[in-house]
């Protein structure tokens, strides 16, 4: 009996290791850290909440000048929600068309990769790949003039909120498609079999067989979709002309000027928040039971 | 003979040849072993970290250079955390208030540098031509010297020790699209002009940026700063204020934070004006797209930088790190980089590597008598024409300010954080 728990001690051993060294104990010193001091060149491990205080001083105070944390959070939660809604859209019907329109498994696989080509090349050439076309100067603005339909270059085609929230879709819809897809893939045919006999309509199958039973894939989808829009940073500053705040930016700079109690914090915070956001999805759906 | 016999007569004779190379081998080791070729880890930003360079200075000298090419921020964050992990370092002087607290770096003793005495006077003396430069901020001669090899503070008066030896400077201004602009730019204070509203653009890199927008501050005449790279939190909440009203009415149509984001932006003309660097300027140029490095009436914000060495370093690679430095202010590298728009540490020996055409366009301002071409062959500048800016008098004497650290760096960066908020 005994022998038997010290093996399955054992096989967990590894994991368990990995998961201490790449995450618990980074996580740990970066709470420390967060409540230590520092000065341009050395960090004084004395116990101080100021780096917290320093996060959220000025918030509260005015009622329409939001502090920098909260417009900035605001900024990052608007782009999370947006994103989300739209990848969420998109990809549902996507998959909706992979799962339940495409009938030979042949062509599935195929859209399948098809799917999955822009991910061959880098985030970051995706990301650049727009402003030319975006640009004042871009071939979006070319056609409009060209055709007369506006006078001046549109300006808010790039670095704007616009821009941004484009290439959040077209970096992550592919979260949410993959996902979908695959609980979609799940569901008895007999059921939807079963509503089309009962006088539904494609709609009503949609809403009321399709939809509950692919709110696993939903879900797992738009955990990776909050989670990777809350952290980026690289394409807000692209796409916005660095012009727009997010809080992963705002991290790296302060880790840049060496003020890692203060990046440390902000840290915490951002981890703090999506893992709400988290435990909040996670309450719609019992995702152990479902998987 | 026997078929055996002869093989192992053979075989025989083999090992005794193969004992000789032996013996031969090991008594020549540590011969071998001393002539064993040294690397240099050379950290800096890529600017500096030329490929020419290294292959020159090894086929010179034998001692090769293994470029460790990092952001300015990261060279900082390396010399503070890691001095182990170069030989070399090549940083802005700006930096050494952060870096040389620790301990880090050790004074380079100038009787080992041949021509240390030949340093332009820009950096010993804070003179261009025998006229002083502005030296707000962290002028280099504020941060040269040390009292001794290990000093952990600055000296005031000149001593043996350097803290860095110079390697390349400049001095910044805007960047413009003269054929988008189509009139005359004199002064800091168009940048904010809001007849450039959506076209205008700054640099993202916090102290840089704000030293920028403090000159638009002065040139508006909104505030006269007592030293620009030094400033108080009221200094700095001005400062961020003018910024963040520019930016909520529309002035910026991007922030950029590399070389490339600002040579896209100009070169695309989503940008006709922007805080800019003057290779950054030669980069777009070299498209065929109008750009000029504009002179100001208010002046030039200037930056300067140098090698150090790690207190760490010692035995023969201390001397290798010596040797190269030597062979840098020696003149090839100088010409090199004087080609490329830079202007090097000693001016004599490079003027010596450098053509009469190429010295009086680069350094006295004058028409090109020939085409001017870039060290790697690209047509830089038409015969005729003349740099921006000028001689190096009229460009380095007219410096305002030096890039620098604040005393309330981390408020800065914070507020700075505000203003990429708004």
């Amino acid at each position: 009996m005994m022998n038997r728990r010290l093996v399955a001690w054992l096989q967990a051993a590894p994991l368990a290791a990995v998961f201490a060294i790449f995450f618990l104990i980074p996580l740990v010193l970066i709470v420390t850290v967060s409540f230590w001091q520092a000065t341009d060149y050395e960090l004084i491990p004395a116990f101080t909440p100021q780096a917290y205080l320093d996060l959220f001083s000025g918030c509260g105070g005015g009622a329409d000048d939001l502090c920098v944390t909260l417009s900035t959070y605001g900024s990052t939660l608007k782009f999370a929600l947006l994103t989300w809604a739209i990848t969420g859209v998109v990809g549902f019907t996507v998959a909706y068309f992979l799962a339940f329109h495409v009938r030979s498994t042949l062509v599935q696989t195929v859209l399948f990769i098809v799917c999955t080509v822009p991910f061959w090349t880098s985030n970051v050439i995706r990301m650049i790949s727009w402003i030319p076309l975006l640009g004042r100067n871009g071939l979006v603005n070319d056609a409009l003039l060209g055709l007369g339909l506006v006078k001046q270059p549109v300006e808010w085609l790039l670095y704007s909120d616009f821009s941004v929230v484009l290439a959040f879709v077209h970096l992550y819809t592919m979260f949410m498609i993959v996902p979908i897809f695959n609980s979609m893939m799940r569901i008895d045919r007999s059921l939807i079999e079963a509503a089309r006999d009962g006088g539904a309509s494609p709609w009503q199958t949609v809403r009321h067989v399709v939809l509950p039973l692919s709110r696993t894939g939903i879900l797992i989808g738009s955990i990776f979709v909050v989670a990777l829009v809350m952290g980026d940073f690289v394409t807000v500053g692209v796409m916005g002309g660095q012009q727009i705040a997010s809080v992963g930016k705002t991290i790296q700079v302060q880790a840049s000027y060496l003020q890692f109690p203060a990046a440390a914090a902000n840290a915490v915070v951002l981890l703090a928040v999506v893992l709400m956001m988290i435990v909040a999805l996670m309450r719609l759906v019992d995702l152990r039971k479902e998987l | 003979m026997s078929d055996q016999q002869r093989a192992a007569g053979t075989s025989r004779r083999q090992i005794l040849k193969m004992a000789g190379a032996a013996g031969v081998g090991l008594a020549g080791f540590p011969y071998v072993h001393a002539q064993e070729k040294i690397t240099l880890r050379y950290l800096g930003t890529a600017v500096n970290q030329d490929r020419r360079i290294a292959e020159k200075f090894e086929a010179d000298t034998g001692i090769k250079i293994q470029y460790i090419a990092v952001t300015t921020d990261d060279v900082t964050k390396r010399a503070v955390t890691a001095p182990n992990s170069f030989d070399l370092i090549d940083t802005e002087y700006f930096s050494l208030k952060k870096i040389l607290p620790t301990g880090n770096l050790l004074g380079i003793d100038t009787k080992r540098i041949k021509n240390a005495d030949k340093i332009t006077t820009l950096f010993t003396k804070g003179e261009v031509g025998g006229k002083k430069v502005g030296d707000q901020g962290t002028a280099p001669k504020k941060v040269m010297y040390l009292d001794k090899p290990d000093a952990k503070t600055f000296s005031a008066a000149p001593t043996q020790y350097m803290t860095l030896i110079p390697t390349v400077y400049n001095a910044d201004t805007l960047g413009i699209r003269p054929d988008l602009i189509k009139r005359p730019i004199e002064s800091w204070k168009e940048l904010l002009n809001p007849e450039f509203k959506g076209k205008a653009a700054i640099l993202n890199i916090p102290s840089i940026g704000i030293m920028d927008a403090a000159m638009v501050v002065e040139a508006m005449g909104l505030y006269k700063y007592p030293d620009k790279g030094n400033m108080t939190k009221k200094e700095i909440d001005l400062t961020i204020k003018t910024l963040i009203e520019a930016k909520r009415a529309g002035q910026f149509r991007a922030l950029w934070k590399d070389f490339n984001e600002s040579v896209n932006l100009m070169a695309s003309g989503e940008v006709v004006i922007q805080s800019m660097w003057s290779p950054a300027v030669t980069a777009v140029r070299t498209k065929g797209i109008p750009c000029v490095f504009q002179p100001l009436k208010e002046g030039y914000r200037a930056w300067a930088a140098g090698f150090g060495i790690p207190r760490t370093l010692t035995g023969r690679k201390a001397d290798a790190a010596y040797e190269f430095i030597n062979w840098f202010l020696d003149g090839w590298a100088g010409a090199y980089l004087n080609r490329q728009g830079y202007y090097s540490a000693v001016l004599e020996t490079a003027k010596a590597k450098m053509e009469a055409y190429e010295w009086a366009y680069w350094m006295e301002g004058k028409p090109a008598a020939k085409d001017i071409k870039s060290p790697t062959g690209d047509l830089l500048a038409k015969a005729g024409s003349v740099r921006d800016g000028g001689s190096y008098e009229a460009r380095m004497g007219g410096i305002a300010c030096w890039n620098s650290i604040m005393d309330e760096n981390q408020y800065m960066v914070q507020k700075w954080n505000e203003f990429v908020a708004a």
